[in-house]
């Protein structure tokens, strides 16, 4: 079956989320756009990994596509159906969420056995105690759990432990999508991998799709279908995991790329050297907003918001990457 | 490493722990020697004792630590057994260290401006506009946008990436001898980070400043280190320039590290190393990494590892990978 025939389980279509911040007693409030216009579906099977530095809203997104909140812009379909809040409880086993941090995330108070059980206490009350309890060792044991572990308490795990807990409480509803935001971010290389081989197993085994975020590009190469680089709550690029890593058309990407370090101490570092800071999500200025630290910003950028535009191998930049730049009044990257 | 006296040389380092279930060992024996100029990194597993050894090194540790060794000395002097005053000369001025968690080392009650000028004040006795001028260029430095503005700034009013530039201007704000940074990126964006690794390099090229890195980024290791110790519960396992550790680990450890790596990985499955870092409890005996070596034996698993000579990466293992024949030394 080719990817055009699977139907997607998740759709995003122009989805956004503003924040009123600010408003003190002598202020006032400002609107703050976490995300702006995110666009992209996720068939089974497959692993869409967004990407993008601190504060470009990418738990935010995780948050709307969990339905932990609403969107204050554009619609999430679900199995092709748009999803209003009065369906949150009916969809919430189609897709659950797993946080970065395996301390903050997990009951404490709780024996792992009754932390997994618990989404299904919530969701499915109808289902008789020793059903639940099978249920909850069955996971256990697809997530690599001893059974002897159902009566622990988390403090007793390991870091890599304490995600494998909170993958399998994801699970117990048999969801469809998984969101996984920076799951692997807290955790030792060595446990790491133990976390990505589990991921993929899974995914291989039970049709899952993923939301993969994550900062850390080695990782996103590793496990990634498809790519979405987000900029100050926009995409900026998107497209497969070849055409964005091998290709990158927008400047940000390509930037982006370039300063993460790589393991071979042989390579010979090109980074591009950016210029100025992040501007504050507050105050994004009017046309495209990595204008300030693009090397080949021209006036109409300053202008002017590109849209992101392209087939599958989109780009919101008037001067992508790799276009013919003959014509264009363009200078090349701050290599150093 | 052959120059004759290292800038920093410790010896036989120990720290230990008094907790409430008894002596808990963070750093174990450790050795080392720092040649000025260079520029060493240090990696291993959480908690595995590399920011506990370096604050031992600065006298940072709280009254709980007991601390352990055959030497330590900074430039022939003995760190050990400092007085207040001398020990006050050096640390922040010769030796400084930028922290971990960058929010507990500043103090919030004063601006940063206050805090970068208070230590030139100390430790250069500038007049007030060199000092100005000086905190200004600092912060240009570390790449903080507006800096003249930001100088009237307090830590909370700063994202954390910016109170981390500010802590870096800080601990080279006296042109220090040997900087210690540990994890000084972690919290920064790549675009960002890749900034402070070159300030710290191009320091280290251009004053001869001494840098010890502290990182768990082996992408970090790879692109700024010349040589590279890795350290395995509280203990160093490997020493070796960072090119030959890359291309041939000597301890198994190093080596399952470095194929854990996604962006070596040769198949969708990731080599893994079974188990976990041993605790307080589950010591053994033995060589620590035993319990999750594929290579152990009843030797290792019984008997406590020799450190191998410099031309087997200094690995603390009874069969360094691809010695020819089993290292063994019998003393
Ligand atoms: N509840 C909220 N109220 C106001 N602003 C918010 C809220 N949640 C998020 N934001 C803001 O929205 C933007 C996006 O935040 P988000 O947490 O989604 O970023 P992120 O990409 O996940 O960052 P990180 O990599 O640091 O986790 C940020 O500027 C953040 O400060
Ligand atoms: N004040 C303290 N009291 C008791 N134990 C401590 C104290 N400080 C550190 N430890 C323990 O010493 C060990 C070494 O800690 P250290 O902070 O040096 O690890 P690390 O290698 O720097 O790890 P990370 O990569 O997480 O920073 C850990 O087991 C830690 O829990
Ligand atoms: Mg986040
Ligand atoms: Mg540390």
């Amino acid at each position: 079956m080719t990817d055009a025939l699977l139907k997607p389980i998740v759709t995003a279509d122009n989805l956004s989320r503003d924040y009123d911040v600010g408003g003190g007693m002598f202020s006032k409030p400002q609107t703050l756009s976490a995300v702006a216009g995110a666009s992209f579906s996720v068939l089974p099977g497959k692993t869409l990994a967004i990407v993008g530095e601190s504060g470009c809203g990418k738990s935010t997104l995780a948050r709307l596509v969990t339905m932990i909140e609403t969107p204050t812009g554009g619609t999430l379909s679900i199995g092709g159906r748009a999803v209003t809040p009065s369906d949150w409880s009916s969809l919430r086993s189609v897709v659950q969420i797993v946080f970065q941090n395996p301390y903050g995330s997990l009951n404490l108070r709780h024996r792992v056995g009754y932390i997994i059980e618990e989404p299904l206490i919530i969701n499915r009350p109808d289902m008789p105690k020793a059903e639940r309890v099978a249920r909850v060792r069955e996971i256990m044991q697809l997530v690599g759990m001893r059974p002897e572990h159902y009566d622990r308490y988390p403090h007793m795990f390991s870091g890599g432990q304490r995600q494998r807990i909170a993958i399998a409480r994801a699970l117990v509803l048999e969801p469809k999508l998984l969101v996984l935001d920076e799951p692997v971010s807290a955790l030792d290389l060595s446990i790491q991998s133990q976390i990505l081989n589990l991921l993929i197993d899974l995914q291989e085994r039970l049709d899952l799709a993923y939301l993969f975020i994550s900062h850390d590009l080695s990782v996103v190469r590793h496990v990634a279908d498809d790519v979405i680089v987000m900029y100050l709550g926009r995409a900026v690029e998107s497209g497969s995991k070849e055409e964005v890593f091998s290709n990158p058309r927008h400047p940000y990407t390509k930037a982006l790329l370039s300063a993460t370090p790589k393991a071979d101490p042989r390579g010979t570092s090109t980074r591009i050297r950016l210029q100025g800071e992040l501007p504050s999500p507050l105050n994004i200025p009017p046309g495209c907003p990595f204008a300030e630290r693009c090397w080949k910003v021209q006036d109409k950028c300053r202008a002017e918001r590109p849209a992101l535009d392209g087939d599958h191998h989109k780009a919101a930049c008037f001067f992508p990457e790799g276009a013919a730049e003959a014509s264009a009044p363009v200078a090349s990257a701050p290599v150093a | 490493m052959s120059d004759p006296t290292p800038l920093l040389r410790i010896r036989n380092l120990s720290v230990d722990f008094t907790t409430s279930s008894g002596l808990f060992r963070a750093v174990d024996g450790i050795d080392l020697d720092v040649a000025s100029g260079e520029l060493l990194a240090i990696v291993g597993e959480s908690g595995s004792g590399k920011s506990v050894s370096m604050l031992a090194v600065m006298g940072l540790l709280p009254w709980t630590a007991k601390i352990t060794a055959d030497e330590i000395t900074f430039d022939g002097t003995d760190l050990r057994n400092l007085s207040g005053p001398a020990r006050r000369r050096l640390i922040g001025r010769d030796m400084a260290m930028i922290f971990q968690e960058p929010m507990s080392s500043l103090n919030p009650c004063f601006t940063i401006g206050f805090q970068l000028k208070e230590a030139l004040r100390q430790h250069l006795g500038l007049n007030a506009r060199d000092r100005h001028a000086r905190a200004i260029e600092l912060l240009e430095m570390v790449g903080m946008p507006d800096p003249e503005r930001r100088l009237k700034a307090f830590p909370f009013q700063l994202s954390g990436g910016m109170n981390q530039r500010v802590m870096i201007a800080m601990a080279i704000a006296c042109r220090p001898r040997l900087l210690i940074a540990d994890e000084p990126t972690t919290a920064l964006d790549v675009t960002i980070q890749a900034q402070i690794l070159d300030l710290l390099t191009g320091l280290q090229n251009d004053t001869g400043m001494t840098l010890i890195l502290i990182t768990h980024d082996m992408g970090v290791v790879a692109e700024t280190a010349e040589r590279v110790c890795v350290q395995y519960a509280g203990q160093k396992v490997e020493d070796q320039p960072v090119i030959d550790l890359f291309d041939h680990p000597y301890h198994p450890y190093t080596a399952a590290l470095l194929a854990a790596l996604p962006e070596r990985a040769t198949e969708r499955r990731l080599p893994t190393i079974p188990g976990t870092v041993p605790g307080a409890f589950d010591r053994p005996t033995g060589c620590l990494f035993s319990p999750r070596c594929r290579f152990a034996d009843d030797t290792c698993r019984g008997t406590q590892p020799p450190v191998q000579p410099p031309a087997l990466g200094r690995a603390r293992c009874h069969y360094p990978i691809g010695a020819t024949t089993p290292q063994k030394v019998t003393q």
